[in-house]
């Protein structure tokens, strides 16, 4: 009786000194992170959804993000602009010529001599080469292609560049994601470094990885830009929002990009 | 010149006035003082906290929210947070002094900890128009959760 209270609480401090990240890491793939991470594992936000959550994204033919994979594929067909030309039309088959391309992303740009993301590079592509109207930030082409393009990438890992020009952005994007921010006087780290796999209320707290992307949220009933996550928890813990695009922003992806190097892009993901 | 002057000195009995009753508001925070960095022994406020009021706030997502990171006795509510150290028994652990402290500004007795400083509106960043220079909570808010909270005599 006593040997089995012994034994009962040795395991009960076994479990209260190794806390629960043993035992989560156990249960949830992960893959080893960059060199000077400050995450001991790399798990995707997959990992930390509900059983329904993860079974929406993994049946294509049932995931809601398809709808925009099916409207992005549309554009690249489609020609727009005063030249004439589709993205097909210079790019050809987006299955071979934007194979792994969505997973590099943000590069850095010698034109405007910082990085841009994705979003930005498909509007250079249609204001310089397609003499076309850049697409609205949140619009439904826009996402469309940016979750077309991201597709082609799907189970590509993610990897970024962050050294040569890219190492102040970079360094800017790390400082913004440790500043405390907002009334709630909360960094990005409070929640995604130092407690993912714990709850907040209802929600499980996620490393925060972008690897998946424009993503389906069942929270939005719809597929949303980074951007517009990043909008989302500036505004939870009441500070100030940045712009779409915005050079805060861009730094920050460029970050988190960097924090989840080996993550497989899972575009379109579905997220609560 | 001379009507120029009288909006100056009506702006600034305006000023003067809203500074005065500024607390009572919610914007600014009313003086109190920090006993070894460890309790603030003078209650907020003249009106003693009301536990039955200090338990909505503390159910409350856009005041309080303490479920969000605390597990607590409050059975109707489903999803209790755990980032946060069970608050059952907490009266035990605590007095009412203690308690003041560390829902006006836990980082003073722990720098590093994430709970949010529920009555201070110095030394933030890019606090967002519609909250800055104000309290999470109002003065008399916070007395209303620490009369909650040393009711929480019951251990898990």
């Amino acid at each position: 009786m006593n040997k089995a209270l012994t034994i009962g609480g040795m395991a009960a401090a076994a479990f209260v000194i190794t806390g629960w990240s043993v035992g989560f890491s156990q249960d949830r793939p992960s893959v080893p992170p960059p060199e000077g991470s400050p995450l001991g594992e790399l798990i995707s936000g997959y990992e930390f959804r509900t059983p329904e959550t993860q079974a929406l994204q993994d049946d294509d033919f049932i995931n809601p993000g398809f709808l925009w994979v099916e409207n992005g594929e549309e554009l690249w067909e489609t020609a727009d602009g005063a030249a004439g030309k589709s993205c097909e039309s210079c790019h050809g088959d987006a299955e071979d010529s934007m194979n792994g391309v969505g997973a590099r992303y943000p590069v850095y740009s010698e034109a405007t001599g910082k990085p841009i993301n994705l979003e930005q590079r498909i509007n250079l592509c249609r204001t310089e080469n397609m003499q076309a109207e850049p697409w609205r930030w949140e619009s439904p082409e826009l996402l469309g292609m940016m979750t077309f393009v991201r597709y082609q990438s799907r189970g590509v890992p993610v990897a970024v560049e962050i050294d040569g020009p890219m190492q102040p952005f970079f360094e800017a994007g790390r400082e913004f994601y440790y500043q405390r921010r907002g009334q709630l006087d909360m960094s990005c780290a409070s929640c995604h470094e130092a407690n993912y796999g714990m709850s907040l209320r209802a929600d499980m707290l996620s490393q925060g990885h972008s690897n998946g992307f424009p993503t389906y949220r069942l929270k939005w009933q719809g597929v949303g830009s980074l951007h517009r996550r990043f909008r989302g928890c500036n505004q939870q813990v009441r500070a100030d929002r940045f712009g779409y695009g915005s050079d805060e922003y861009i730094n920050l992806e460029l970050y988190l990009a960097w924090r989840g190097m080996g993550l497989p892009v899972e575009t379109p993901a579905v997220r609560q | 010149m001379t009507r120029r002057r009288a909006i100056f000195a009506v702006l600034g009995a305006g000023v003067a006035v809203l500074a005065m009753i500024g607390p009572a508001l919610g914007e600014g925070v009313v003086a109190y003082r920090v006993v070894d960095g460890f309790s603030i022994p003078e209650p907020l406020t003249a009106a003693p906290g009301d536990p039955e009021r200090g338990r909505a706030v503390a159910i409350n997502r856009r005041q309080g929210n303490c479920l969000s990171c605390h597990v607590m006795p409050i059975a109707e509510q489903p999803f209790h947070g755990e980032v946060g150290p069970s608050l059952y028994g907490v009266a035990n652990r605590y007095d009412a002094a203690e308690l003041r402290l560390r829902v006006v500004d836990a980082k003073v007795v722990n720098p590093d900890s994430f709970m949010p400083a529920f009555y201070r509106t110095e030394g933030l960043h890019d606090v967002s128009e519609a909250f800055r220079d104000k309290p999470i909570l109002d003065a008399q808010q916070v007395e209303d959760v620490v009369a909650y909270l040393m009711t929480l005599t019951e251990e898990q």
